[in-house]
């Protein structure tokens, strides 16, 4: 199954909310919707739902334009950040509900629904009503809603997100395989760049109601097309400066400079922006090839689980040092840190991605 | 060791002391009185249960009891799902909100014995706008000092118009605390209005309707002085409800035990309905 729109955009009072978008989800892998909070993944997904009407373009399901259809028409399922389950009827009622409303047989309706409870392990729970269930069970009477519905396709609106964290990982792993190989299309909006990658399948960034590059996700992950798809897919967010190439030295700032070599060696001498994941800045080691020491002055620390990260200032910009282990700096020490110069992207200034890696 | 800190009663104490003067003693007023006889000149005779014994036979007791349980139970069928109503046609956002919401709780801002000197003018036969609209332009003989089903239907009128209000705006609250989800999972099944109704946005406002039909029911059955200003509890007896009689036994007549008697019997009354109610409601609570 495949779900596409063509140049499908939506306006609120005038104001272009999401903007020209085309895109081509497929069944078999889940299709990850990235963005910030405000970058349009809700909007994009009521859109392809039929909650909101859009403004211009098409939408078609399995080449079928469902664009004036009514969500019921077009067959989906959406799963919300907040458990939305009928708070009067049982579990079994509930995830029934889609298939009494097409009118389907009871025994019909029985089947599926203990297919789907057995697959989220919900069998216990079918007579319970949702203010008796956990927060995960709850969700997942919600996720064993839409796949008994087998409808064409699922969308999942940061189905996670209010979910602790041992549930959320625990889920987030059974996923890919509760949809594997029942043929809808599944998008799943998400605003952390780690779910994107541990969901792998395809990726659409998005930026200010911008869809700003589609594909693998591992792949645009490695080649962002351009700035705002960097920023969009790294966590810390990635470190951006201005840096002038003359011949094959690149400077930032005063007094530190790399040699290029291979692609970024053949770009045009003038103005570039660099930028660096914050993995890619280390806190320790020792200037090499592809090692440039940054004297930067620590502003903030942090240690998030076995990771610390380090926010300093470098010339006129803020950057961050992200690297797993315990690292300590004191506030306000000048401290070297070590850039690799293998694992830059170049962008023009316009914020295209002119080259990338091998310093 | 145990230490015991007496210093909590201190803080205790204003709560103590303010209910003991708001009900405490107010009550146990009336509880003596309710027990004794007094022919005045503050001499007072020992009754026991007598007045209670009394009141339990007394048929026009009976009549004030059963014409205020007709006239609470007509005023909850009519204001609950009328004020339902009134609040699911309501706008949800934009410019006409605030409009619709002022509207609504105009009614509500008018003081009680303007209400009744209101609708008193108002179904005037002569001269009031109602009065002299049913009489001389429709024809219908409408006067509610003679007909005891006309008194009726105005008092039961003016308090709709007087608090159905209060029940669409608490059912207002309670529709728009429903998060939009819901209403967009009940697009995707493609459910019917009347299953959004009846399975969202009923389960959702069920906490504050309990809360509407108690307060619409402790203050209909407590109800006094819009139907004494308008009718006086008349024509005859027929809309002297409880707590009109109950005026009339304790200042008409001066009889202080029976009214007292009376008044306590009134209050169990209610506490009892309302308790039962709100029990019964909340008891397999679900949100």
């Amino acid at each position: 199954m495949t779900l596409e729109l063509h140049d499908v955009s939506k306006q609120v009072a005038s104001v272009t909310h999401i903007k020209p978008t085309t895109l081509s989800l497929k069944a078999g892998h889940f299709n990850v919707l990235l963005g910030e909070t405000g970058a349009g993944k809700t909007s994009l997904i009521k859109m392809m739902a039929g909650l909101d009407p859009i403004a211009s373009g098409q939408i078609s399901i399995n080449g079928t334009d469902v664009t004036k259809l009514s969500p019921q028409q077009r067959n989906v399922s959406l799963v919300h950040q907040f458990f939305v389950n009928y708070p009067h009827m049982t579990v079994f009622e509930n995830i029934a509900s889609p298939l009494k409303v097409a009118g389907m047989a009871k025994s019909e309706i029985a089947d599926r629904v203990h297919d789907a409870a057995k697959i989220l392990q919900l069998v216990p729970m079918l007579d319970r009503r949702p203010h008796e269930l956990s927060g995960g069970q709850q969700q997942r009477t919600a996720l064993a809603r839409a796949i008994a519905k087998e409808s064409s396709a699922v969308f999942l609106d940061e189905p996670l997100a209010n979910l602790d964290y041992k549930l959320r990982e625990e889920l987030r792993e059974q996923l890919p395989e509760l949809f594997a190989g029942r043929g809808a299309v599944v998008v799943y909006a998400t605003s952390e760049p780690e779910e994107a990658l541990l969901l792998s399948g395809h990726t659409a960034l998005m930026n200010d109601g911008r869809v700003t590059q589609f594909g693998p996700t591992a792949e645009i992950y490695r080649n962002p097309a351009n700035l705002d798809s960097a920023r969009v897919f790294s966590d810390p967010p990635i470190n951006t400066a201005t840096v002038t190439k003359t011949g094959k030295t690149v400077r930032i700032g005063e007094g530190v400079k790399w040699t290029l070599s291979g692609e970024p060696a053949g770009l045009a001498d003038g103005d570039y922006i660099v930028g660096v994941r914050p993995i890619h800045v280390h806190p320790a080691g020792k200037a090499g090839k592809t090692r440039v020491a940054l004297p930067g002055t620590v502003q903030v620390t942090e240690l998030s689980g076995s990771d610390s990260s380090a926010h300093f200032r470098f010339g006129d910009e803020s950057w961050v040092s992200l690297a797993s282990g315990v690292h300590s700096f004191d506030i306000g020490e000048v401290h070297t840190f070590y850039l690799d110069t293998s694992n830059c992207f170049y962008f023009t200034q316009d914020g295209v991605l002119a080259a990338k890696g091998a310093g | 060791m145990k230490t015991e800190n007496q210093k909590a009663w201190f803080f205790v104490l204003p709560v103590l002391l303010l209910v003991a003067f708001n009900a405490l003693i107010p009550m146990m007023t009336v509880v003596n009185y309710s027990v004794q006889e007094t022919f005045g000149n503050n001499v007072f005779f020992w009754q026991g249960l007598d007045w209670f014994q009394q009141l339990m036979r007394s048929e026009r007791f009976h009549a004030a009891l059963g014409r205020q349980f007709l006239f609470t139970g007509i005023i909850l069928a009519i204001e609950i799902p009328l004020g339902v109503i009134i609040a699911l046609a309501m706008p949800r956002k934009g410019f006409w909100v605030p409009v619709c919401l002022v509207t609504m709780a105009l009614p509500m801002l008018i003081p009680w014995n303007v209400v009744g000197a209101m609708w008193n003018i108002f179904t005037l036969p002569d001269i009031g706008l109602l009065g002299y609209f049913m009489n001389h332009v429709l024809g219908i003989s409408y006067n509610m000092t003679q007909s005891p089903f006309a008194a009726w239907v105005t008092i039961i009128v003016m308090d709709v118009w007087h608090w159905t209000s209060l029940v669409v705006l608490l059912s207002y609250a309670g529709l728009v605390s429903i998060p939009e989800a819901y209403y967009q999972a009940a697009k995707i099944d493609g459910a019917s209005s009347w299953s959004v109704f009846r399975f969202i946005q009923l389960p959702k406002m069920k906490q504050v309707l309990t809360i509407a039909i108690l307060l619409r029911f402790m203050d209909s059955f407590n109800i006094y002085t819009e139907p004494f200003v308008l009718t006086g509890g008349g024509p005859g007896n027929s809309t002297t409800l409880l707590s009109i009689d109950l005026v009339k036994i304790a200042l008409g007549q001066f009889d202080l035990g029976p009214a007292a008697a009376m008044s306590l019997i009134y209050f169990a009354i209610t506490l009892l309905v309302s308790w039962l109610f709100y029990t019964l409601m909340t008891r397999n609570d679900t949100r």
